[in-house]
């Protein structure tokens, strides 16, 4: 017995994994039950009739770039991997009349902890990503692209490569797509194990074969990109939300949230909760909303805390949180960023302290040693919050933390280091009085079970 | 003798046909002179196929890709999933961070650890185990999860199911 059928029941399976009706309207997880995520079932979903829209094959004339681009801009999308910025926006920087190759990559190294969204989406739902990048390669003149995925999905990898071939062999993907003019390939590539990957030059960096160490910005990608041509990266979910909006129209997709927070956006949910896994639901949705559909907090217990966009934005008290809405701009409002969408949920048994400590020693072992601020700064922070909860705290070190992450930000190459530093100052800000008591009596202000 | 020493003095590992068809087919994936594209891609295979990877394979990846050996150990130790030491037969990777932790990784990888007495990071006497703590593995919702041999993701591992799939580990892995 291979080793893959030896493990393969111990695979997340049924409603362990997004196949669950607990979802609001959902678009890119709708009707799926693992089974059918091949071409034909993607077909019968409605699927690969935007591309055949956009190429002029459903009766009318094909759209122009610019008129794709002006739907992508009118729906309101922003990026689904962290940052939020306008998709229309970013296609439209990319100069597509430029001499040469041009590249589109996908961003599927998800790793921020807390997201597993676009692991559901590849798996079960894999053309919606390739038709939205075809779409995407169509809009800004590219005729080549990547999907970096992350190195731990291997399965994942291997279904979206098996869907490549699905695409391939129906005439989706390659020369001359459905009989058109336009020409688009795609391939797929792995990481293996480098959370610094999603950020886009390091991994650009990595898809050319070498260490993920991101690259200075200027200049970006839309001018020095993959192998020094003008590229475009967005997120697979961003991708994937692409069909849709074209099938449906830019007005019908911005409806679905709330200004200025297009569309449905799928949210991690993971920690203290009945359900932990990926809920779609319209962005503008209630934060309370969420977390009933997640299955309330854990053993009835009382929310004290939730992380909302990833280990990297700052945590938020129950209080603020269940007064927000799920979107980008309520969550800046609130304080902290909605980011890649990874909803973090923590009870009142769970020690502030003890959970900085975690997050503070993934980012040291996760910085790339490139600029000093981030390398030196992360090991700073991870023996201060390591030494306070050990009870060895001092009480400078209060202000020590706050200073060495302060220093920290803004004067690194990538986010990385603000990333690292964000938590730090998201716990101080709202629990410092655990920090303190941890300093003063060598224990916990809670009775964690962390 | 260190690695870097190795590369020195090693001849390249000979690369099987099946390895050789392998990697051209993630070659064929980049332009033409982009092979180097190919190198995790490369490693990955042949720590799939050997366990770890050897500085001999290490210098054979370099001349398949053209590009220099030093830019291939660069690769090799640069990303966290990457063997730089030979390990057990069946390599357990336990997320440990903080969603998982929500959700008892950290025991999770204790009770691991302690069913196969080893330490973290050690190979059992055997030769059959090797343990580890990962950082995030993209299944924060699946919690506790365990990574083994790179491409195997175990999700919702209670200890029953520990039980469960280590028994049969060592039974498969206990046959010739």
């Amino acid at each position: 017995m291979s080793l893959h059928q030896l493990l393969s029941k111990y695979q997340a399976s049924g409603v362990e994994t997004c196949f669950h009706d607990r979802h609001i309207n959902p678009q890119i997880y709708a009707g799926l039950n693992g089974q059918n995520w091949g071409l034909q079932d993607y077909i019968a979903r409605g699927g690969y009739q935007a591309l055949r829209t956009v190429l002029g094959l459903n009766g009318a004339a094909a759209l122009t770039q610019d008129e794709v681009i002006a739907i992508v801009k009118e729906s309101g999308l922003r990026g689904r991997g962290g940052a939020g910025f306008p998709t229309g926006l970013k296609w439209s920087f990319m100069p597509r009349q430029f001499f040469g190759q041009k590249y589109l990559v996908c961003n599927s190294d998800e790793g921020e902890p807390g997201t597993c969204k676009d692991r559901d989406i590849l798996e079960f739902n894999p053309h919606i990503v390739i038709e939205g990048m075809a779409i995407a390669a169509y809009a800004m003149g590219i005729r080549l692209g990547y999907n970096y995925i992350h190195g731990e999905i291997f399965k994942t990898y291997e279904r979206f490569e098996a869907a490549l071939e699905e695409a391939r062999a129906a005439g989706f993907l390659g020369d001359n797509i459905q009989g058109s003019n336009f020409s688009f390939q795609l391939h797929a590539a792995h990481g293996f194990g480098a959370y610094i990957c999603g950020e886009e030059t390091a991994l650009l960096e990595s898809l050319e074969g070498k260490k993920g160490q991101p690259r200075f910005k200027p200049p970006f990608p839309a001018s020095y990109g993959a192998y020094g041509k003008p590229t475009t990266i967005n997120n697979t979910e961003t991708f994937a939300a692409v069909p849709w909006i074209i099938r449906n129209g830019g007005a019908a997709y911005l409806a679905c949230g709330k200004p200025n927070n297009g569309g449905t956006k799928i949210f991690s949910v993971s920690g203290d909760v009945e359900r932990p896994g990926n809920y779609e639901i319209p962005m503008g949705t209630p934060f309370s909303t969420l977390l009933e559909l997640a299955g309330g907090v854990r053993g009835g217990r009382a929310l004290k805390a939730v992380i909302p966009g990833g280990s990297s934005a700052p945590v938020l008290p129950a209080a603020i949180m269940m007064d927000t809405t799920m979107d980008y701009d309520a969550i800046a409002k609130a304080g902290s960023m909605l980011g890649s969408g990874a909803v973090i949920v923590m009870d009142d048994t769970r020690c502030m302290v003890k959970s900085l400590q975690r997050l503070s020693a993934f980012y040291m072992h996760e910085s790339c040693g490139q600029c000093t601020p981030c390398r030196e700064g992360t090991g700073w922070l991870s023996r201060m919050v390591d030494r306070i909860e050990t009870g060895q705290g001092r009480p400078a070190d209060m202000d020590l933390l706050d200073n060495v992450a302060e220093n920290i930000m803004g004067r690194t190459i990538c986010a990385l280091g603000d990333a690292a530093a964000m938590p730090v100052r998201g716990m101080l800000k709202h629990f410092r009085p655990e920090f303190e008591h941890h300093i003063k009596y060598k224990t916990c202000m809670v009775s964690s079970y962390v | 003798m260190n690695t870097t020493h190795a590369h020195a003095v090693v001849e390249a590992a000979e690369l099987s046909e099946a390895t050789q068809q392998r990697f051209a087919r993630e070659v064929a994936k980049y332009p033409a002179d982009q092979k180097q594209s190919a190198v995790i891609a490369c490693l990955s295979i042949l720590q799939e196929e050997n366990g770890h990877v050897s500085a001999a394979q290490e210098k054979a990846v370099a001349q398949y890709l053209d590009m220099p050996v030093m830019a291939v150990h660069e690769v090799f130790t640069f990303y966290n999933m990457f063997n730089l030491k030979p390990v057990g037969r069946f390599k357990i990777n336990v997320c440990t961070n903080l969603p998982c932790q929500l959700r008892a990784g950290q025991q999770t990888l204790e009770y691991v650890c302690k069913k196969l007495d080893v330490e973290v990071g050690g190979t059992t006497a055997d030769g059959l185990f090797t343990v580890q703590p990962g950082e995030c593995m993209g299944a924060c919702a699946d919690a506790p999860v365990l990574l083994v041999n790179d491409r195997h993701m175990c999700s919702f591992m209670s200890t029953d199911k520990i039980d469960q799939m280590i028994d049969e580990l060592r039974q498969s892995g206990a046959q010739p």
